[in-house]
């Protein structure tokens, strides 16, 4: 955190000031491992083993928050009779079908609770029948004598002692990640880890609260989300959700893209996370809103973010006749992941792309299928700073000083917009604690650099022009969108806060609108985000405020704005017991107030103010009128937080440690499924993977490769490499390995080394360090390297681009691919030049053996 | 550090009033707490942007994290990155069960310019660009400045230095130009972790041993400040340090002397030596003539 945030590691410093514990888990020792209180180095790729050995301490030692799991978890819920474990079928969920390589979530539900995942999430939902959506309810019974409420029926045991109900199913899950376990897979020593557990354990609970905090390390795995997941696990069942100094924060690699997921740019979502509509499934709006919906929660209105949707979109146009243009959104026919796009290029489908400040030719994995992809398209737009690598690999990338490419073969035409710098436009960041902040134009942006705001602006507005006076249907979507903003400025700028006053949106007569609890289904409101609904609230930019932390108090809720309705811990219900009563008065935050009659605290509450903890909805209730006064997740379909989760992941209820894609170590926990069995794959020629472990030409490529930013650079480079203020402080690409590895293979600290995969082969400068120690890995030693990523042919500091090495292998869920897990080798000196360095490759993929079904299996052996 | 027997010499004076500054403002200076340092250099950018210092070379050094090297014309903070096989002191074992170590610990620290009370560069600079602020600091007048180079062996940390191709001498200017209207220096703008912490020098002098204290408690026994006491070869330093390890792991003299220490007494012998040489020789004349 210290290397990649270090303006938010203050914050860190600040709790370690006052007494936090610090505990850094990474293969390196970093900037953050220097300050912290414990680094415990791990064995890249198996994080799931190491916070599942901690569940199992947590649940073995009897240290969960008993009382907040039976109140606010879905532990007590029991699942079918269906469900088998991984503890059953040898590493796997029930419902894989190995043919379509995906698993049916039918066997996973909860019994009397057929919940659906929240929208946005469940992918593999194409299938769900939508008569599945019943009552997400727990059966209750009437509030005991001693005025303790406790809900008990036949679904649901609070005793947690069902051999059906989640929590059991949880523990069995987890036994056998033990200390013993987690020594032999993340190469963590026993006692080492079980410090871990201690302290984690010892600061939990109700007078005291620990938060986790992740990055990529965690989310680019072929079992990414599976990842999150085990924390949410453990974090649920120390009582860490809700509750100040609690939570689990994802660190994000931009100051918005959090914001990039709520106004998202993600192919599969609508802003507010909605789902993208399904070519299949979602033939009108009724059948689209009742798969978005959910019976209980705050889903269940659903239908009034939709329509307020299409009503900031398409203005007078939406009406109830036309069911408010719902027709004219796109449908999802398949997949179209940032991957699965680059597949599609290479296959001749996709013709056109926009690169908005990416670089793919350097920051995304496997970065030769990228230009590969690019190269042939029919046309490509870039928007940058300056002139990245994405923009010039036609005439300098690698593939044309090997002679794969020759210019003159290349029939893209690629144009070049250079973008402006957020210094230079008004807009909003969203940071990982969805605070809005606003920025002001500082000064105006230089020669034709313009902003995102003012490229998609004049687009839209003269591809409109380009249209007018068209009556094919086809061009009604446009034609009729709204698409009126102030401009300003010599350049003709759009008012970002035009957009943010739609984004909040407002009602019929015009007026800003304060929460979406306004937002209505009947098109009387109209609202370009509904989580944001309230950001511009009275007209004002909330996200401009900036009232100095001394001047309010500590929750600071006048400095920005965060969503939803400027909560600033989501969930916050949680931070009391089920009765109201904070869990104890050095964690009081929100609570009930019995005079008052309502939620109170430091913070908004996350829950309705009015509905008092004893509160047992009616049966007939729907959406948020359903959720009784401890149903603390008021977006979970059951009020829940999930231990267990019946519907929502393409990979399993629950985390299961699988090896990365390219490993060197068998599978310790699951001896018959060595991979995530659903991960997504793509044999092509440029995308070879390795040998399975302990198979001919697996020693081929011995060690563990794990990529990483410095704090000196930015991603891909294009907002550092072209800086000499930045550039000279991390001059060059180097890797990182210990003394023994370089012992190992003669390399020499300051020398060149050949790092090498079935995929490439980069060079780079050698730093020999103690802060890459080898670990023992089943019993045999291990070591790793370490590749920062940010380097590429362009810029004033050039270097080999780490991703030329790493394969795609997705996240089923997030599609996300594995760069932060591979296998590969090093060697002394410099990578060979022109055509040898591909005859390099091919002799290595010649000696380990691949095949283009190398790695690629469903089931190992069972 | 040793005593300083010359301490009669170095008094603990307001460098501003003895400069004859008529009430200035309070001494003003850096009290860079390097144990939460986190190595960001946001304090070499941040000053390299306000006071418009020139990058430098694209030359990977290999020593650790640190491309910089050290302080010079180009370079007004430098952190220096330190690998050790050494556990860190202070994490607690009853805490945590383990030292939580890896048997190594990574030192940061951001070196500046010190400000010294009794500035050697200021001594010697024949042209009077350098000057003494109203701030206590040290500060070229670019301006003035010849190019002579004669501050620059006369620093005893080697921190002032001529800029290649341009001549004159350069150094960090505390931001002259900023605390001069109520700003702090770039450098502590940026510093996330407060580890640069900017102030009245009297009040730093008061934290940095309250912290020190903290730490010792903590059982962080290799602490110790650096420059912050009056009484050390240079009258103490504006920007002064709390370390972890001896100065000269960080590169530091140990025991700086301002090398402009001897020159009073210098010139007294020389006084002594020139006035016993007129009397003999006027005592030889003297004899002759009778």
């Amino acid at each position: 955190m210290a290397e990649c945030h270090p303006v938010g590691f203050q914050w860190v410093m600040e709790a370690k000031a006052r007494g936090a514990t610090v505990i850094h888990v990474d293969p390196r020792y970093t900037r953050t491992s220097a300050l912290c209180d414990i680094h415990v180095p791990i064995r890249v790729g198996s994080d799931i083993a190491f916070l599942g050995g901690i569940i199992n301490y947590v649940i073995e030692h009897e240290a969960y928050f008993r009382d907040y799991v039976v109140a606010f978890t879905n532990g007590p819920s029991i699942v079918t009779e269906e469900y088998r474990d991984t503890e059953d079928l040898d590493g796997v969920f029930s419902g894989l079908d190995p043919e379509r390589r995906r698993y049916d979530p039918h066997s996973w539900q909860c019994e009397g609770v057929p919940v659906t995942a929240a929208p946005g999430q469940g992918e593999q939902e194409t299938d769900t029948p939508t008569g599945q959506r019943a009552a997400a309810d727990r059966t209750v019974t009437p509030a005991a004598a001693d005025g303790t409420v406790t809900p008990a029926a036949a679904d649901c045991d609070e005793t947690l002692e069902h051999p059906r109900c989640v929590f059991q199913i949880v523990k069995r899950h987890f036994a056998r990640y033990t200390p013993e376990m987690v020594e032999q897979v993340c190469g963590v020593p026993r006692e080492l880890f079980l410090a871990v557990c201690r302290a984690m354990a010892e600061n939990s609970g109700r007078e005291r609260t620990t938060a986790i905090a992740y990055a990529v390390g965690w989310t680019q795995h072929s079992v990414g989300v599976q990842y999150i997941r085990t924390a949410a696990i453990l974090q649920l069942l120390l009582g860490n959700i809700g509750r100040p100094g609690g939570g689990i924060l994802a660190l994000r690699g931009h100051a918005s893209i959090q914001g990039s997921t709520d106004i998202p740019t993600l192919y599969n979502l609508l802003p507010g996370y909605l789902p993208m509509p399904q070519a299949q499934r979602d033939q009108d709006l009724e059948a689209f809103v009742a798969a978005a919906s959910a019976e209980k929660g705050i889903w269940g209105d659903a239908r009034s973010f939709v329509v307020s949707l299409l009503k900031a979109w398409w203005g007078s146009h939406a009406t109830e006749e036309n069911a408010y243009c719902f027709d004219y959104l796109p449908r999802l026919t398949g997949g179209h992941s940032t991957y699965e796009t680059v597949m599609t290029q290479l296959d001749g489908e996709c013709k056109g792309y926009f690169l908005v400040g990416e670089n793919p030719a350097v920051g995304s994995a496997n970065a030769k299928m990228q230009r590969l992809g690019m190269a042939n398209l029919d046309w490509l737009v870039v928007r940058d700073f300056s002139l990245i690598e994405s923009a010039t690999w036609w005439k300098d990338g690698p593939e044309i000083e090997t002679g794969e490419m020759r210019t003159e073969d290349i029939a893209t035409e690629v144009f070049f917009f250079p973008a402006a710098a957020h210094t230079e436009k008004n807009g909003s960041f969203t940071n990982t604690q969805r605070m809005l902040q606003w920025h002001h134009a500082a000064v105006e942006p230089a020669g034709d650099a313009r902003s995102d705001l003012w490229f998609y602006y004049h687009l839209g507005r003269i591809i409109r022009e380009k249209l007018s006076g068209s009556t094919d249907e086809m061009d009604r979507p446009l034609l009729d969108l709204q698409w009126e903003y102030p401009t300003e400025g010599p350049a003709g700028e759009p008012s970002a806060e035009a957009v943010l006053a739609e984004i909040n949106g407002w009602d019929a007569e015009g007026r800003p609108l304060v929460s979406f609890k306004n937002l209505r289904d009947d098109g009387s409101t109209a609202c370009g985000c509904w989580i944001y609904c309230g950001v511009h609230a009275d007209g004002v930019n909330q996200a401009a405020r900036r009232k100095p932390g001394s001047e309010q108090s500590w929750v600071a809720p006048e400095w920005g704005w965060a969503w939803p309705a400027n909560r600033r811990i989501l969930y916050n219900r949680a931070s009391a017991d089920r009765q109201g009563r904070p869990w104890s008065e050095r964690k009081a935050y929100v609570w009930w107030d019995e005079q008052e009659a309502k939620w109170v605290g430091h913070d908004i509450a996350d829950f309705d103010p009015s509905r008092p903890p004893w509160h047992r909805p009616p049966a007939d209730a729907k959406g948020a009128e359903a959720l009784a006064g401890d149903d603390a997740f008021i977006m979970q379909a059951d009020g829940k937080g999930w231990l267990y989760v019946p519907t929502g992941l393409a990979d399993g209820p629950l985390p299961a440690h699988y090896e990365p894609q390219d490993s060197p170590f068998p599978n310790l926990l699951y001896p018959h499924q060595q991979r995530n069995p659903v991960r997504e794959v793509f044999p092509r020629r440029h995308n070879r993977y390795h040998p399975d472990p302990d198979t001919d030409g697996s020693e081929v490529f011995p060690y563990m490769l794990t990529t990483y930013r410095l704090t000196e650079h930015h991603t891909a480079g294009g907002m550092s490499r072209w800086l000499p203020y930045l550039s000279e402080l991390q001059p060059e690409m180097f890797c990182e390995i210990s003394p023994e590895l370089a012992e190992e293979r003669g390399l020499e600290h300051n020398g060149w080394a050949t790092i090498v995969t079935a995929r490439g082969a980069i060079e780079a400068r050698v730093m020999v360090t103690d802060r890459v120690p080898p670990i023992v890995v089943q019993g045999r030693v291990l070591h790793q390297i370490g590749l920062p990523y940010h380097w590429g042919p362009n810029g004033y500091t050039r270097g080999d681009a780490a991703n030329e090495l790493a394969h795609i292998s997705l996240d089923p869920n997030s599609h996300i691919p594995e760069v932060k897990a591979m296998t590969g080798d090093i060697r002394p000196g410099r990578r060979p030049r022109g055509p040898a360095l591909n005859a390099l490759l091919e002799d290595y993929v010649r000696r380990a053996g691949i095949t283009p079904d190398t790695g690629t299996e469903v089931r190992s052996g069972a | 550090m040793a005593p300083n027997p010359f301490r009669s010499l170095l008094e603990d004076t307001d460098p501003a009033t003895a400069s004859g500054y008529v009430d200035p403002p309070p001494r003003m200076g850096f009290f860079t707490d390097t144990s939460i340092c986190i190595g960001c250099k946001a304090c070499e950018v941040a000053c390299k942007e306000w006071n418009h210092v020139p990058a430098g070379s694209l030359r990977y050094t290999g020593m650790s994290y640190d491309n910089t090297m050290g302080l010079g014309a180009d370079t007004w903070r430098h952190v220096a990155f330190i690998e050790q096989r050494k556990p860190p002191a202070g994490r607690l074992p009853e805490r945590a069960g383990t030292d939580g170590s890896d048997g190594i610990r990574w030192l940061m620290a951001s070196d500046v310019c010190k400000h010294c009370t009794h500035a050697a560069c200021l001594d010697v600079c024949p042209t009077g660009a350098l000057f003494r602020t109203e701030f206590g600091t040290v500060v070229v007048q670019q301006d003035i400045c010849n190019g002579c180079g004669y501050c620059i062996p006369a620093c005893p940390y080697g921190v002032i230095d001529q800029r290649r191709g341009d001549g004159r001498a350069w150094k960090c200017t505390l931001c002259y130009d900023r605390i001069g209207v109520g700003a702090e220096p770039a450098c502590a703008k940026a510093c996330p972790t407060d580890s640069i912490q900017f102030g009245v020098v009297n009040e730093l002098r008061q934290r940095a041993d309250r912290r020190l204290a903290q730490l010792h408690d903590a059982g962080v026994l290799d602490a110790r400040l650096y420059g912050r006491d009056p009484g050390d070869g240079v009258g103490g330093n504006g920007a002064f340090f709390l370390l972890l390890d001896e100065p000269e792991v960080y590169g530091l003299p140990p025991d700086p002397i301002v090398t402009t220490r001897d020159l009073p007494a210098m010139w007294r012998r020389v006084a002594t030596a020139a006035a016993l040489l007129a009397g003999t020789v006027a005592l030889s004349f003297f004899r002759r003539e009778r």
